[in-house]
């Protein structure tokens, strides 16, 4: 029986054998976001109308025998961070209130091609800046494990609605682990590709040499199934890498470490590291060592300086990309009653239309590009990349991936940390580096933390598009894992805050 | 004033530094593939790209880097093998992003000069004026301030915004500042900007029309005591639209800044505007306090790594230069100076070139081009060459010349085919207008102008040679006009023995 239980891999193939049609499983997802999402709150905006015409549209391509993309009908949530055509576009921000882009980002583009199903635009942080959807205008989203809990950020939105089973498929950005940080703690997948492998356009920047949209899921397949989609080159991003996209999803099939060298990075582990995180970690690494993969440490020295380096670029460049929202030409205007002039209202529109986080850091940016701060600040921190980038390449002379936890905790307390910005700048601590440095990145469940039954997150890195390689490692991995643990983290099983 | 320009410049030296903006002709914007025609209803040449719209990205217009290497190439600068793009953060309603495009310390070309030629009272002098970089950027939108008595946005009831303009391609070339010039700066600052003009317009990258703003002219200058070896704090002269404004607006600011000096008050660093009507400037914005741009490289963007193969390529293209052209043109047709450069002011000197080139006498091409087909066009308002071709006016100089077209007959063929009533040909053959050339028919005119002058003819016979004019007139009245007249004196002279 195909529900909302199923994988995305094992939707495809009951749509392709016509056992479920796409409007049938694209009306058991609304109704399971009507019964649950009231608690977990992971969707902004729930495109019913929209989503069940594209489901018909999916069936009716299918009955009429066209040739049909293998995720053609499967229902899937976006994060409100992307660009959809006459559909509200947020950004987790009162900014953008209501503001329904004229045109499709890449990505969405790409998904409607493929007959991909949007059920809505899922909750995040604003302007996805946080790492725990607290800071969305909006109210936080619930981690369906324990809705006390964060369910990550920026991206929790879109990891709780794969968690709570609204949603099979989703799609994440990721600037400093917005995307894999969520999977980590809800116990799903995600992946932030290669910097480039996905098309940028009409993704709202953040950090635009950082930010890279990637795809998310309840299994390794799945999310190989959906990165398919969405990569490859798009002439409308400059930065976009014009070569073939490795073949993610044959990596993800082929359940092989053998020979496989995976290098553990010292620096992103040990102190500092809740210990239920570093034993699931450390059994992760057994069972890849039984199924054939060498695994040696390996040392990056300048990853020390990553988090600090991180925290000048991406707000520099948010500073500059957020100087547009002024309220001339969309989102809301305040303070305009015709007394005062535009610069007035400008200053009133931001002020009120960002939240405290936004501010925090256009401040931070707005300094470290001044002029005399420039070199110190901006300047430092771009030689702080080139050097982890050159501790990355040195590594993978001798290691095929890299490997670490994926954040240094389970999902914490919602309002733990929400007064103190350092405390939860460092739950990125692992995630940065691969942003810095432009490589891919995945996350994928290694288990629930003894301590605290929550999901913990295995990160596996791999060299610039060479994205296969950490399908190949996760997909092996999670093979071993659901075999010893007899069924996945997530299935119908499994007991979540939500039922 | 006190001190007239002559007292200012005996008393004063004068330094001169040059930007100048010139719109690209490309098709395309900038960084989106919009129109960039001139004139269009406002906002209707736009799209997500250029009004900064959330997600969008921009992607550079290759042609757009062709021609700024160009123009490099033609003012002798290096073409960086390497630059890049950095954002000037600033806000203004009519800047979509809140920054503009542009380039800041990696500019595309550097290091070049243009020498210019003015008349001094020791005859032609030849001034080198340095130029430090050329570089790429994208133009703003337009704000039309309504209400309130400046045009300025302060005091404005209300702005209307139009984004057609916003993303046209822009290079700025920058000079260094030009010493030693005296009180000839004032006319080496037109020689340059006149050069610079031609230049562009005979590498055909922009249509250069100060009037509508595709070339703009700000004038810095500053002035300091004669042999005082020091550099005086400068003004920034705008909005200066032609040529002979760029010559007032820096005698006007030399004259206005020594002014200021003599009565003990300092020069403020600031942006002056120029007043048309009066040759004056006023103060607009204070420099004093520097604005901080918070450049930084724009990271949407990859650098700018031109094959130096292709460098070489364009190289070869550029055409020869214009100062040089008019030299071998002057040389070659043998005429004055100032006719010279009255043809290059009315923009005829290409299609005298080409009516020459087809074999008309240059002369006759210039007086044609200059004169009958030059006052039609000023009634019509419209530009001479588009009322007729140069094969065409070479065709009726050839007619003219073949003795088949009398002058007076010309200008009636000229006006036909202006008229649309065909080739020159065809407008001979329609109308007419052959000339009597036939011996016969005229000798029966000669004779019966002898018959009716006997007088006269008499005279002739006995040497008085000018008293032919009379018979000669006699006969062109009766062929009403068609008749060559040189060929009515030649028959005319030998008919009475003094052939």
């Amino acid at each position: 029986m195909t529900n909302i239980y199923s994988t995305a891999a094992q939707m495809s193939a009951a749509l392709a054998t016509k056992e479920v049609s796409s409007v049938d499983l694209t009306q058991q997802h609304l109704d399971r976001i009507a019964k649950v999402d009231g608690d977990v709150h992971a969707f902004l905006h729930v495109d019913t109308d929209g989503a069940l015409a594209q489901a018909e549209a999916a069936d009716k391509l299918r009955a009429a025998g066209g040739a049909i993309s293998p995720l053609a009908g499967v229902p899937l949530a976006l994060k409100d961070v992307l660009a959809q055509k006459g559909i509200p576009t947020t950004c987790g921000s009162k900014m953008l209130e209501n503001w329904r882009p004229p045109y499709d980002s890449t990505v969405v583009t790409k998904l409607k091609a493929a007959g991909v199903v949007i059920l809505g635009k899922t909750n995040m942080d604003e302007f996805a800046m946080g790492s725990s959807t607290e800071n969305s205008a909006y109210g936080p989203t619930h981690n369906p494990w324990d809705l006390d809990r964060i369910p990550g950020g920026s991206g929790g939105g879109s990891s709780a609605a794969l968690a709570a089973f609204e949603a099979p498929l989703a799609i994440g950005t990721d600037t400093g682990g917005s995307i894999r940080q969520p999977a980590a703690v809800t116990g799903t997948v995600g992946v932030k590709p290669t910097y480039g492998g996905v098309s940028r356009f009409g993704l709202v920047a953040f950090s635009s040499s950082l930010d890279q949209a990637g795809p998310c899921a309840r299994t390794v397949l799945d999310t190989a199934l959906l990165h398919e989609v969405i990569a490859g080159y798009d002439e409308r991003d400059s930065t976009s890498i014009n070569q073939a996209v490795p073949d993610v999803v044959a990596a993800a099939k082929r359940h092989d470490v053998k020979g496989m060298k995976i290098g553990v990075v010292k620096e992103l582990g040990g102190d500092g590291f809740q210990a239920g995180v570093s034993q699931r970690f450390q059994e992760a690494l057994d069972i890849l060592v039984a199924n054939g993969a060498e695994i040696v440490e390996v040392s990056c020295p300048n990853f020390e300086y990553a988090l600090a380096a991180y925290y000048l670029i991406a707000p520099s460049e948010a500073s500059s990309n957020l100087a547009r929202f002024d309220s001339m030409r969309y989102g809301i205007r305040i303070g305009d009653d015709g007394t005062v002039g535009a610069e007035e209202v400008m200053r009133a529109t931001r002020h009120l239309g960002f939240g405290p986080e936004v501010k925090r850091r256009i401040i931070l940016g707005t300094y470290a590009l001044s002029s005399g701060f420039y070199d110190a600040y901006y300047g430092s921190a771009q030689k702080v990349r080139t050097l982890i980038k050159r501790d990355y390449e040195r590594a993978f002379e001798s290691v095929d991936v890299l490997v670490s936890p994926t954040c240094p905790t389970t999902a914490f307390k919602i309002g733990e940390k929400a007064d103190d910005p350092l405390a939860m700048y460092l739950n990125d601590i692992a995630t940065i580096p691969v942003n810095m440095a432009g490589i891919g990145g995945m996350s994928l469940p290694c288990g629930l933390a003894p301590e605290d039954n929550l999901p913990v997150g295995f990160q596996i890195m791999s060299p610039v598009m060479q994205d296969d390689r950490m399908y190949r490692v996760g997909g092996t991995l999670e093979a071993a894992l659901v075999s010893k643990w007899g069924a996945p983290l997530l299935s119908a099983d499994t007991k979540l805050a939500v039922k | 004033m006190s001190m007239n320009y002559d007292a200012a410049v005996a008393a004063y030296e004068p330094t001169l530094g040059l930007e100048v903006h010139v719109e690209l002709n490309t098709n395309s914007k900038m960084f989106c593939s919009c129109s960039t025609e001139f004139g269009a209803e406002p906002n209707t040449q736009t799209c997500p790209v250029c009004l900064g719209l959330p997600g969008s990205l921009p992607v550079v217009n290759g042609k757009a880097i062709e021609s700024t290497i160009l123009i490099g190439l033609a003012l002798n600068c290096s073409i960086a093998p390497f630059s890049r793009f950095a954002r000037k953060n600033y806000f203004y309603p009519d800047m979509p992003k809140n920054f503009q495009t542009s380039q800041f310390d990696e500019p595309i070309c550097i290091n070049g000069y243009l020498d210019v030629e003015i008349e001094t009272d020791e005859g032609a002098k030849t001034f080198r004026v340095d130029i430090e970089r050329v570089h790429m950027e994208e133009d703003t939108g337009k704000s039309l301030h309504v209400g309130g008595s400046t045009g300025r946005i302060h005091g404005a009831e209300y702005s209307l915004l139009d984004y057609n303009r916003a993303g046209i391609p822009l290079v700025e070339i920058v000079t260094r500042i030009v010493p030693g010039t005296g009180k000839y700066a004032p006319q080496v600052a037109r020689a340059y900007v006149t050069e610079l003009r031609d230049i562009l317009r005979s590498l055909g990258v922009s249509d250069v029309k100060m009037e509508q703003g595709s070339l703009r002219c700000d004038a810095n200058v500053s002035i300091a005591p004669i042999s005082s070896g020091k550099l005086g704090t400068r003004s920034e002269t705008k909005n200066v639209n032609s040529l002979r404004s760029v010559e007032r607006a820096v005698a006007g600011e030399i004259e206005r800044q020594a002014n200021r000096l003599e009565s003990g008050e300092r020069i403020i660093q600031e942006t002056r505007h120029f007043l048309e009507e009066s040759g004056q400037t006023r103060p607009g914005r204070s420099k004093e306090t520097a604005e901080d741009y918070r450049y930084f490289p724009e990271p949407d963007l990859v650098p700018v790594t031109p094959d130096a193969d292709w460098i070489e390529e364009l190289r070869k293209t550029l055409p020869e230069k214009p100062s040089l052209r008019r030299k071998r043109l002057q040389e070659e047709w043998n005429v004055p100076a100032k006719e010279m450069e009255s043809m290059v002011n009315a923009e005829l000197l290409d299609v005298v070139e080409e009516t020459v080139k087809l074999g008309a006498d240059a002369t006759r091409a210039r007086s044609w081009w200059l004169g009958e087909v030059s006052r039609l066009a000023n009634e019509k308002e419209v530009a001479p060459t588009s009322l007729i071709t140069a094969p065409q006016v070479a065709e009726v100089i050839a007619l003219i010349a073949g003795g088949e077209l009398t002058d007076k007959l010309a200008r009636q063929v000229v006006e036909g085919v202006i008229n649309g009533e065909g080739t020159p040909r065809e407008v001979i053959d329609k109308r007419g207008l052959k000339v009597v050339s036939d011996d016969s028919a005229l000798m029966v005119a000669i004779e019966a102008a002898i018959a009716a002058q006997p007088d006269t003819a008499e005279r002739i016979r006995g040497g008085n040679i000018p008293a032919a004019g009379a018979l000669i007139g006699a006969v062109m009245k009766a062929t009403g006009g068609q008749a060559d007249a040189a060929k009515v004196r030649e028959l005319l002279l030998k008919h009475l023995g003094q052939g």
